[in-house]
Protein backbone atom coordinates (compact mmCIF):
# COMPACT_ATOMS: atom_id res chain seq x y z
CA UNK A 1 0.00 0.00 0.00
CA UNK A 2 2.99 2.58 0.86
CA UNK A 3 4.36 1.64 -1.74
CA UNK A 4 1.70 2.40 -4.42
CA UNK A 5 1.33 5.56 -3.13
CA UNK A 6 5.07 6.49 -2.94
CA UNK A 7 4.96 5.33 -6.62
CA UNK A 8 2.21 7.29 -7.59
CA UNK A 9 2.91 10.30 -5.78
CA UNK A 10 7.07 9.91 -7.62
CA UNK A 11 5.42 9.32 -11.02
CA UNK A 12 2.84 12.10 -11.00
CA UNK A 13 5.50 14.50 -10.02
CA UNK A 14 8.00 13.16 -12.63
CA UNK A 15 5.51 13.54 -15.35
CA UNK A 16 4.40 17.00 -13.74
CA UNK A 17 7.89 18.28 -13.80
CA UNK A 18 8.53 16.91 -17.33
CA UNK A 19 5.69 18.60 -18.87
CA UNK A 20 6.83 22.00 -16.57
CA UNK A 21 10.71 21.71 -18.43
CA UNK A 22 9.36 21.69 -21.83
CA UNK A 23 6.96 24.44 -21.71
CA UNK A 24 8.76 26.86 -18.68
CA UNK A 25 9.06 30.15 -20.22
CA UNK A 26 12.27 31.38 -18.46
CA UNK A 27 14.92 28.27 -18.99
CA UNK A 28 16.17 28.71 -15.65
CA UNK A 29 12.94 27.29 -14.32
CA UNK A 30 13.36 24.61 -16.78
CA UNK A 31 16.47 23.29 -14.91
CA UNK A 32 14.98 23.18 -11.91
CA UNK A 33 12.05 20.93 -13.65
CA UNK A 34 14.24 19.04 -14.43
CA UNK A 35 16.06 18.53 -11.52
CA UNK A 36 12.89 17.74 -9.51
CA UNK A 37 12.23 15.32 -12.21
CA UNK A 38 15.61 13.38 -11.87
CA UNK A 39 15.15 13.93 -8.11
CA UNK A 40 11.66 11.84 -8.31
CA UNK A 41 13.40 9.42 -11.23
CA UNK A 42 15.55 8.72 -8.56
CA UNK A 43 13.27 7.90 -6.31
CA UNK A 44 11.27 5.59 -8.96
CA UNK A 45 14.51 3.61 -9.27
CA UNK A 46 14.57 2.98 -4.82
CA UNK A 47 11.52 1.69 -5.24
CA UNK A 48 12.21 -1.04 -7.42
CA UNK A 49 15.40 -1.71 -5.17
CA UNK A 50 18.13 0.14 -7.66
CA UNK A 51 19.59 2.29 -5.27
CA UNK A 52 23.23 2.93 -7.09
CA UNK A 53 21.54 4.02 -9.78
CA UNK A 54 19.24 5.96 -8.15
CA UNK A 55 22.36 7.69 -6.39
CA UNK A 56 24.05 8.05 -9.29
CA UNK A 57 20.95 9.82 -10.89
CA UNK A 58 21.06 12.62 -7.89
CA UNK A 59 24.73 12.78 -8.15
CA UNK A 60 25.70 12.87 -11.75
CA UNK A 61 22.37 14.97 -12.69
CA UNK A 62 21.41 17.02 -9.99
CA UNK A 63 25.34 17.42 -9.14
CA UNK A 64 26.96 18.29 -12.47
CA UNK A 65 24.73 18.28 -15.67
CA UNK A 66 21.72 20.57 -13.77
CA UNK A 67 24.44 22.89 -12.76
CA UNK A 68 26.62 22.86 -16.40
CA UNK A 69 22.75 23.65 -17.43
CA UNK A 70 22.40 26.39 -15.14
CA UNK A 71 25.82 27.80 -16.03
CA UNK A 72 25.03 28.08 -19.61
CA UNK A 73 21.91 29.53 -19.28
CA UNK A 74 23.11 32.84 -16.98
CA UNK A 75 26.92 33.35 -19.07
CA UNK A 76 24.75 33.32 -22.06
CA UNK A 77 23.19 36.81 -22.78
CA UNK A 78 19.94 35.34 -24.45
CA UNK A 79 17.13 36.89 -25.22
CA UNK A 80 14.49 34.14 -24.38
CA UNK A 81 11.13 35.88 -24.71
CA UNK A 82 12.19 35.90 -29.02
CA UNK A 83 12.98 32.40 -28.92
CA UNK A 84 9.74 31.24 -27.52
CA UNK A 85 7.95 33.19 -30.71
CA UNK A 86 7.77 29.94 -32.65
CA UNK A 87 5.65 28.06 -29.95
CA UNK A 88 2.60 28.22 -31.34
CA UNK A 89 3.31 27.18 -34.97
CA UNK A 90 4.99 24.05 -34.46
CA UNK A 91 2.75 23.10 -31.25
CA UNK A 92 -0.25 21.32 -33.02
CA UNK A 93 1.80 19.15 -34.99
CA UNK A 94 4.05 18.42 -32.53
CA UNK A 95 1.39 18.01 -30.05
CA UNK A 96 -0.13 14.98 -33.06
CA UNK A 97 3.56 13.71 -33.54
CA UNK A 98 3.81 13.29 -29.62
CA UNK A 99 -0.11 11.73 -29.35
CA UNK A 100 0.71 9.27 -32.52
CA UNK A 101 3.87 7.87 -30.57
CA UNK A 102 2.27 7.70 -27.30
CA UNK A 103 -0.58 5.62 -28.64
CA UNK A 104 1.92 3.72 -30.38
CA UNK A 105 3.72 3.37 -27.25
CA UNK A 106 0.77 2.09 -25.04
CA UNK A 107 -0.89 -0.42 -28.18
CA UNK A 108 2.46 -1.83 -28.00
CA UNK A 109 3.08 -2.18 -24.02
CA UNK A 110 -1.00 -3.66 -24.44
CA UNK A 111 0.21 -6.47 -26.35
CA UNK A 112 3.51 -7.02 -24.80
CA UNK A 113 4.39 -10.75 -23.11
CA UNK A 114 7.69 -12.21 -22.27
CA UNK A 115 7.28 -14.56 -25.17
CA UNK A 116 8.44 -17.38 -25.50
CA UNK A 117 11.81 -17.11 -24.49
CA UNK A 118 12.48 -19.03 -21.47
CA UNK A 119 12.36 -16.47 -18.50
CA UNK A 120 14.25 -18.64 -15.55
CA UNK A 121 17.71 -17.79 -17.73
CA UNK A 122 19.30 -14.52 -16.69
CA UNK A 123 22.53 -12.94 -17.72
CA UNK A 124 23.06 -11.71 -13.82
CA UNK A 125 20.73 -13.22 -11.78
CA UNK A 126 19.37 -11.03 -8.69
CA UNK A 127 20.32 -12.44 -4.92
CA UNK A 128 18.74 -10.64 -2.58
CA UNK A 129 21.43 -11.57 -0.31
CA UNK A 130 23.60 -9.52 -1.78
CA UNK A 131 23.28 -5.59 -1.52
CA UNK A 132 22.55 -3.56 -4.74
CA UNK A 133 25.55 -1.70 -4.73
CA UNK A 134 27.77 -4.49 -3.97
CA UNK A 135 26.30 -6.67 -6.88
CA UNK A 136 26.64 -4.03 -9.02
CA UNK A 137 29.95 -3.85 -8.46
CA UNK A 138 30.60 -7.62 -8.60
CA UNK A 139 29.12 -7.26 -12.06
CA UNK A 140 31.30 -4.16 -13.38
CA UNK A 141 34.31 -5.18 -12.50
CA UNK A 142 34.52 -8.50 -14.15
CA UNK A 143 31.97 -9.26 -16.66
CA UNK A 144 31.06 -5.67 -18.37
CA UNK A 145 35.19 -4.10 -16.94
CA UNK A 146 35.98 -3.29 -20.91
CA UNK A 147 33.10 -1.43 -21.44
CA UNK A 148 33.34 0.35 -18.24
CA UNK A 149 36.92 1.23 -19.44
CA UNK A 150 34.85 2.15 -22.98
CA UNK A 151 32.74 4.17 -20.71
CA UNK A 152 35.39 6.07 -19.28
CA UNK A 153 36.93 7.29 -22.62
CA UNK A 154 33.14 8.78 -23.56
CA UNK A 155 33.78 10.56 -20.59
CA UNK A 156 37.58 11.48 -21.29
CA UNK A 157 36.60 12.44 -25.17
CA UNK A 158 33.97 13.99 -23.83
CA UNK A 159 35.99 16.79 -21.69
CA UNK A 160 38.56 16.79 -23.90
CA UNK A 161 35.85 18.17 -26.62
CA UNK A 162 34.14 20.52 -24.54
CA UNK A 163 37.79 22.04 -23.39
CA UNK A 164 39.43 22.42 -26.68
CA UNK A 165 35.56 23.47 -28.44
CA UNK A 166 35.43 26.88 -25.58
CA UNK A 167 39.05 27.37 -25.06
CA UNK A 168 39.80 30.64 -26.39
CA UNK A 169 43.09 32.67 -26.72
CA UNK A 170 42.68 35.93 -25.00
CA UNK A 171 44.59 38.84 -25.65
CA UNK A 172 45.79 40.21 -21.96
CA UNK A 173 46.72 36.80 -20.87
CA UNK A 174 50.16 35.98 -19.32
CA UNK A 175 51.41 32.33 -20.14
CA UNK A 176 54.54 30.33 -19.12
CA UNK A 177 57.00 30.88 -22.32
CA UNK A 178 59.36 27.98 -21.71
CA UNK A 179 61.81 28.62 -24.10
CA UNK A 180 62.46 32.28 -22.63
CA UNK A 181 62.92 30.98 -19.17
CA UNK A 182 65.24 28.26 -20.52
CA UNK A 183 67.43 31.21 -22.63
CA UNK A 184 67.72 32.97 -19.70
CA UNK A 185 71.17 33.40 -17.92
CA UNK A 186 71.80 34.62 -14.03
CA UNK A 187 74.42 37.43 -15.39
CA UNK A 188 71.64 38.67 -17.61
CA UNK A 189 69.24 38.39 -14.84
CA UNK A 190 71.10 39.11 -11.18
CA UNK A 191 73.84 42.08 -10.42
CA UNK A 192 75.73 42.45 -7.66
CA UNK A 193 75.76 45.81 -5.84
CA UNK A 194 77.08 47.01 -2.96
CA UNK A 195 75.39 50.48 -1.84
CA UNK A 196 76.79 52.38 0.15
CA UNK A 197 75.00 53.58 3.69
CA UNK A 198 71.94 55.83 3.35
CA UNK A 199 71.90 56.16 -0.80
CA UNK A 200 69.86 53.69 -1.80
CA UNK A 201 70.39 51.49 -5.10
CA UNK A 202 69.54 52.83 -8.75
CA UNK A 203 67.52 49.93 -10.35
CA UNK B 1 0.41 -3.53 -6.43
CA UNK B 2 2.66 -1.86 -8.55
CA UNK B 3 3.73 -3.98 -11.45
CA UNK B 4 6.21 -3.57 -14.74
CA UNK B 5 3.61 -1.99 -16.67
CA UNK B 6 3.18 0.69 -14.42
CA UNK B 7 6.62 1.66 -14.58
CA UNK B 8 6.50 1.19 -18.20
CA UNK B 9 3.62 3.76 -18.95
CA UNK B 10 5.48 6.10 -16.78
CA UNK B 11 8.49 6.18 -18.97
CA UNK B 12 6.51 6.18 -22.15
CA UNK B 13 4.81 9.56 -20.82
CA UNK B 14 8.03 10.41 -20.26
CA UNK B 15 9.76 9.83 -23.26
CA UNK B 16 6.74 11.00 -25.45
CA UNK B 17 7.26 14.57 -23.10
CA UNK B 18 11.12 14.82 -24.74
CA UNK B 19 9.82 14.67 -28.10
CA UNK B 20 7.05 16.99 -27.78
CA UNK B 21 9.62 19.50 -25.98
CA UNK B 22 12.27 19.05 -28.73
CA UNK B 23 9.17 19.74 -31.33
CA UNK B 24 7.79 22.82 -29.14
CA UNK B 25 11.07 24.72 -28.43
CA UNK B 26 12.31 24.30 -32.34
CA UNK B 27 14.36 27.51 -31.28
CA UNK B 28 15.98 27.35 -28.04
CA UNK B 29 18.63 24.95 -27.90
CA UNK B 30 19.07 24.57 -23.99
CA UNK B 31 15.91 23.62 -23.93
CA UNK B 32 16.13 20.67 -26.40
CA UNK B 33 19.49 19.49 -24.77
CA UNK B 34 17.17 18.99 -21.24
CA UNK B 35 14.49 17.18 -23.66
CA UNK B 36 16.66 14.92 -24.66
CA UNK B 37 17.73 14.01 -21.03
CA UNK B 38 14.28 13.31 -20.83
CA UNK B 39 14.04 11.22 -23.17
CA UNK B 40 17.30 9.87 -21.84
CA UNK B 41 16.29 9.66 -18.33
CA UNK B 42 12.50 7.21 -19.67
CA UNK B 43 14.98 4.86 -21.34
CA UNK B 44 16.92 4.56 -17.86
CA UNK B 45 13.38 4.27 -16.21
CA UNK B 46 12.59 1.49 -18.36
CA UNK B 47 16.22 -0.36 -18.00
CA UNK B 48 15.81 -0.41 -14.56
CA UNK B 49 12.01 -1.72 -14.60
CA UNK B 50 12.63 -4.17 -16.39
CA UNK B 51 16.20 -5.19 -14.16
CA UNK B 52 13.96 -5.28 -11.32
CA UNK B 53 10.76 -7.04 -12.30
CA UNK B 54 12.86 -9.80 -14.50
CA UNK B 55 15.45 -10.36 -11.83
CA UNK B 56 18.84 -9.18 -13.46
CA UNK B 57 20.91 -6.99 -12.82
CA UNK B 58 22.42 -6.55 -16.67
CA UNK B 59 20.06 -4.13 -16.83
CA UNK B 60 20.95 -1.72 -13.96
CA UNK B 61 24.58 -1.71 -15.70
CA UNK B 62 23.73 -0.46 -18.60
CA UNK B 63 21.69 2.12 -17.39
CA UNK B 64 24.10 3.00 -15.44
CA UNK B 65 26.37 3.63 -19.15
CA UNK B 66 23.33 5.29 -20.54
CA UNK B 67 23.80 7.85 -17.83
CA UNK B 68 27.70 8.35 -18.43
CA UNK B 69 26.84 8.56 -22.65
CA UNK B 70 24.34 11.46 -21.41
CA UNK B 71 26.70 13.21 -19.69
CA UNK B 72 29.36 13.44 -22.03
CA UNK B 73 26.56 14.70 -24.83
CA UNK B 74 25.10 17.54 -22.52
CA UNK B 75 29.00 18.49 -22.02
CA UNK B 76 29.66 18.38 -25.72
CA UNK B 77 26.50 19.50 -26.69
CA UNK B 78 26.47 22.74 -24.28
CA UNK B 79 30.14 23.09 -25.30
CA UNK B 80 28.85 23.72 -29.07
CA UNK B 81 25.54 25.68 -27.65
CA UNK B 82 28.40 28.02 -26.45
CA UNK B 83 30.81 28.45 -29.54
CA UNK B 84 27.68 28.70 -31.61
CA UNK B 85 26.62 31.50 -29.18
CA UNK B 86 29.31 33.33 -29.70
CA UNK B 87 29.65 33.59 -33.12
CA UNK B 88 26.22 34.28 -33.97
CA UNK B 89 25.07 36.11 -30.96
CA UNK B 90 21.74 34.37 -30.99
CA UNK B 91 21.02 30.08 -30.14
CA UNK B 92 17.97 30.02 -32.12
CA UNK B 93 18.55 26.59 -34.34
CA UNK B 94 16.22 27.65 -37.56
CA UNK B 95 19.04 29.52 -38.70
CA UNK B 96 21.92 26.74 -38.31
CA UNK B 97 22.60 27.19 -42.38
CA UNK B 98 26.27 28.14 -41.65
CA UNK B 99 27.52 24.68 -43.18
CA UNK B 100 25.60 25.23 -46.36
CA UNK B 101 27.84 25.72 -49.04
Amino acid sequence: MIQAIAFYLFAVVVIVSGALTISSRNPVHSVMWLILAFFNAAGLMVLVGAEFIAMLLVIVYVGAVAVLFLFVVMMLDIDFTQLRAGVARYAGIGLAIAVALAAEVMIALGAWSAGKIDLTRRAAPLDPTVPNIQAIGNLLYTRYVFIFEAAGFVLLVAMIGAIVLTHRERGGSRYQNIARQNARRPQDATRNVQPPIGQGVQL
Amino acid sequence: MIGLIHYLVVAAVLFTMGVLGIFVNRKNLIVILMAIELILLAVNINLVAFSAYLGDLVGQVFAMFVLAVAAGESAIGLAILVIYFRGRGTIAVDDVNRMKG
